[in-house]
């Protein structure tokens, strides 16, 4: 378990001041020219080395992604592009930085733009935090008027620009491409890649998009070596994370801990463990809704880090855990998730658009077993036909929580099948 | 996509008030010249604050002409994403998360709350305007859950009890207190936080 000196949100309940006055008092703006004053190459090696993995769930390596930006400064500018569309079920971990912590992310988006060679950074913040907007508009303010930003940031001579751009209600948006499509004014659709963002992103400019928890652990990083960093949660996984642990627990938290703490762990001592006991639990999503869920069993034992839940066909994701206990339909839950991806569906790609629907329409005719064996494995293919055959991941996100239920919980939905079929409905028919 | 319609009543003309124009003008100045449309999505939420909370064709028009873009470009954006809204909405949008995390913490029972204290099904409004009731998708909230949306705040650890007060002190004209409604501070484990119970040797410093 993480130690609280080690913690690098330490105040991400809000339950002290969050001005810049007290965030300096924490610890944020400090040492940052020096650091700058190190130079380019050395905070995108540092990072690198820390092997910090981004936190906004695909879990590439953040300094990599930094170093592909052009070395060399051209007409173009460059651009920080913070995804704060926090809108993955389950996951709330953005917002507590965003409300909380918000000086630690402006100081990250100042060394991570000055890193990259650019000078704006843009924070995509989805429209419905519009409090957390507010708060994070003051923190900015505060740092423009006391010179941590802006023309001469921190004094060291160079010019940053942090501006805010409210999302309105699109869930497809926090894919980086469809994320630079709606900042640019249009429609939220993901871009074809190639070319990737840091050759042609926003404008048509190098731009490199991070999540905002990726962000906000930057300065710490910097700070405090990229082997304290690497010291902590397991090798390839290493670092603090934060974790939002929702569902059918006693005391659903926010909780910052070391990557690959053991999930019983993470659940009992923070989250007051299961309603009803660990032995009424049915099942965890481990990392917000697009990650397959995960039986018992495996919960047992898995730690929460990216190559664990890999290696159990999950994913670490968001860190968001939704726990659900032995009273959860858990085939109406998976629907009630295939409803949701409907929903969000850009509309660009066939097997997306129309697939979704088609799945979502199956899940619910499997909640009620309306339907026969042979159908479940249909389901299953047509999953496979989505996966991986549209531009960006929302078809894979649609298709793994229903595989994740196939996979774990083929006897209930072949119980409810039989169930069905002996029950009067069909009689009667 | 929101999948909405734009089927209601249309007024003939929109200006933004001197106050949102000068407001429009600071939107439109975070973004490189040449680059103005980038303010599309901030000048329809100005319109649509301005215009009772919904976006009429007028307003589109008036926004596709300031930021120079084919009106066309402006109606897509503003079909796209679900917080336009393209019909008159209450003076109280009370938008309660349906989704997973929220429906295994009795999501259900709030939409219950709601429709019997309101008299509404969802996506109905009310006769005298001061209620719209909808289901909405994942609002970021979580580990609060279950939530709902009213108007820019968040009610959150919410049960039918206070589901109903909240909604009774809207119907007295009172604004009642956002956030956690069991007596949390934010996302900390109720009871009080299992960490960071020794900042004072220098944590995160």
């Amino acid at each position: 378990m993480l130690d609280d000196k080690d913690r690098i949100f330490t105040n991400i309940y809000g339950l002290e001041d969050t001005s810049l006055k007290a965030a300096k008092k924490r610890g944020d703006w400090s040492r940052t020219k020096s650091i700058m004053a190190k130079g380019r190459e050395k905070i995108i090696e540092e990072i690198k080395e820390s092997e910090l993995r981004g936190r906004g769930g695909a879990g590439f390596g953040t300094g990599m992604k930094w170093s592909f930006m052009p070395k060399e400064a051209s007409e173009r500018p460059h651009y920080l592009v913070i995804n704060a569309d926090e809108g993955e079920p389950g996951t709330c971990k953005d917002r507590e930085i965003l409300r909380n912590e918000p000086h630690k992310l402006i100081e990250g988006a100042l060394l991570a733009s000055f890193a990259m060679g650019a000078n704006t950074a843009y924070c995509y913040v989805r429209g419905e935090f519009f409090r957390e907007t507010e708060a994070l508009q003051r923190a900015v303010d505060e740092a423009y008027a006391a010179g941590m930003i802006g023309d001469d940031a921190c004094k060291s001579g160079y010019r940053f620009d942090f501006y805010i751009h409210r999302g309105m209600g699109a869930y497809i948006c926090g894919e980086e491409s469809a994320l630079i499509e709606s900042l640019e004014g249009k429609k939220g659709q993901p871009r074809m890649k190639p070319p990737f963002p840091a050759n042609c992103g926003l404008y048509g400019c190098p731009t490199t998009v991070n999540n905002v928890e990726s962000i906000a652990v930057a300065p710490a990083i910097l700070k405090r070596g990229a082997a304290w960093f690497a010291g902590l949660g397991k090798p390839n996984n290493t670092g603090t994370k934060l974790f939002n642990i929702s569902g059918h627990v006693n005391n659903p938290c926010t909780v910052e801990e070391e990557m690959g703490v053991p999930l019983k762990d993470l659940i009992e001592k923070h989250a007051g463990g299961v309603r009803g006991g660990w032995e009424n639990l049915l099942a965890v999503i481990p990392g917000g809704s697009s990650v397959p869920v995960v039986p018992r069993d495996i919960c047992d034992t898995v730690t929460m880090d990216f190559d664990a839940l890999s290696a159990v066909k999950s994913g670490l994701g968001t860190g968001a855990v939704i726990v659900m206990d032995k009273s959860t339909d858990i085939v109406a839950a998976i629907a009630r998730l295939s409803s949701f991806y409907m929903h969000e569906s850009c509309g660009q790609c066939t097997p997306c658009r129309e697939g979704t629907g088609w799945m979502s329409r199956m899940m619910q005719r499997m909640v009620q077993g309306n339907t026969s064996v042979e159908e479940i494995d249909l389901l299953e293919e047509v999953t496979r036909q989505v996966e991986g055959h549209t531009i960006c991941a929302l078809g894979d996100a649609a298709a793994w929580p229903i595989q994740g239920l196939i996979r774990h919980f083929r006897p209930e939905l072949e119980q409810r099948i039989a169930d069905y079929q002996s029950s009067d409905k069909t009689a009667a028919a | 996509m929101s999948g909405q319609t734009n089927t209601t009543f249309q007024p003939d003309d929109f200006a933004f008030t001197a106050e949102n124009a000068e407001a429009a003008q600071g939107e439109i100045a975070k973004y490189p010249e040449g680059w103005q449309e980038s303010a599309v999505m901030p000048l329809l939420d100005l319109a649509q604050r301005q215009h009772d909370g919904w976006l009429p064709r007028a307003a589109m028009d008036t926004v596709a002409g300031m930021l120079g873009m084919a009106p066309i470009r402006v109606y897509e954006v503003a079909t796209f994403y679900t917080m336009y809204n393209l019909e008159p909405v209450g003076k109280n949008h009370v938008q309660v998360c349906t989704n997973l995390p929220c429906w295994l913490r009795g999501s259900d029972a709030i939409v219950g709350a709601c429709k019997k204290n309101l008299g509404l099904e969802m996506g109905e409004t009310s006769e005298d305007g001061q209620f719209t009731l909808s289901s909405a998708e994942c609002l970021g909230a979580c580990a609060n859950a279950p939530m709902m949306q009213i108007g820019d705040d968040y009610y959150e650890d919410l049960d039918t009890e206070s589901t109903q007060t909240i909604l009774e002190a809207l119907k007295a004209g009172q604004t009642p207190k956002p956030g956690s409604q069991s007596g949390r501070h934010t996302s900390e484990p109720a009871g009080g936080p299992t960490t960071l119970k020794d900042l004072k040797n220098g944590a995160g410093k």
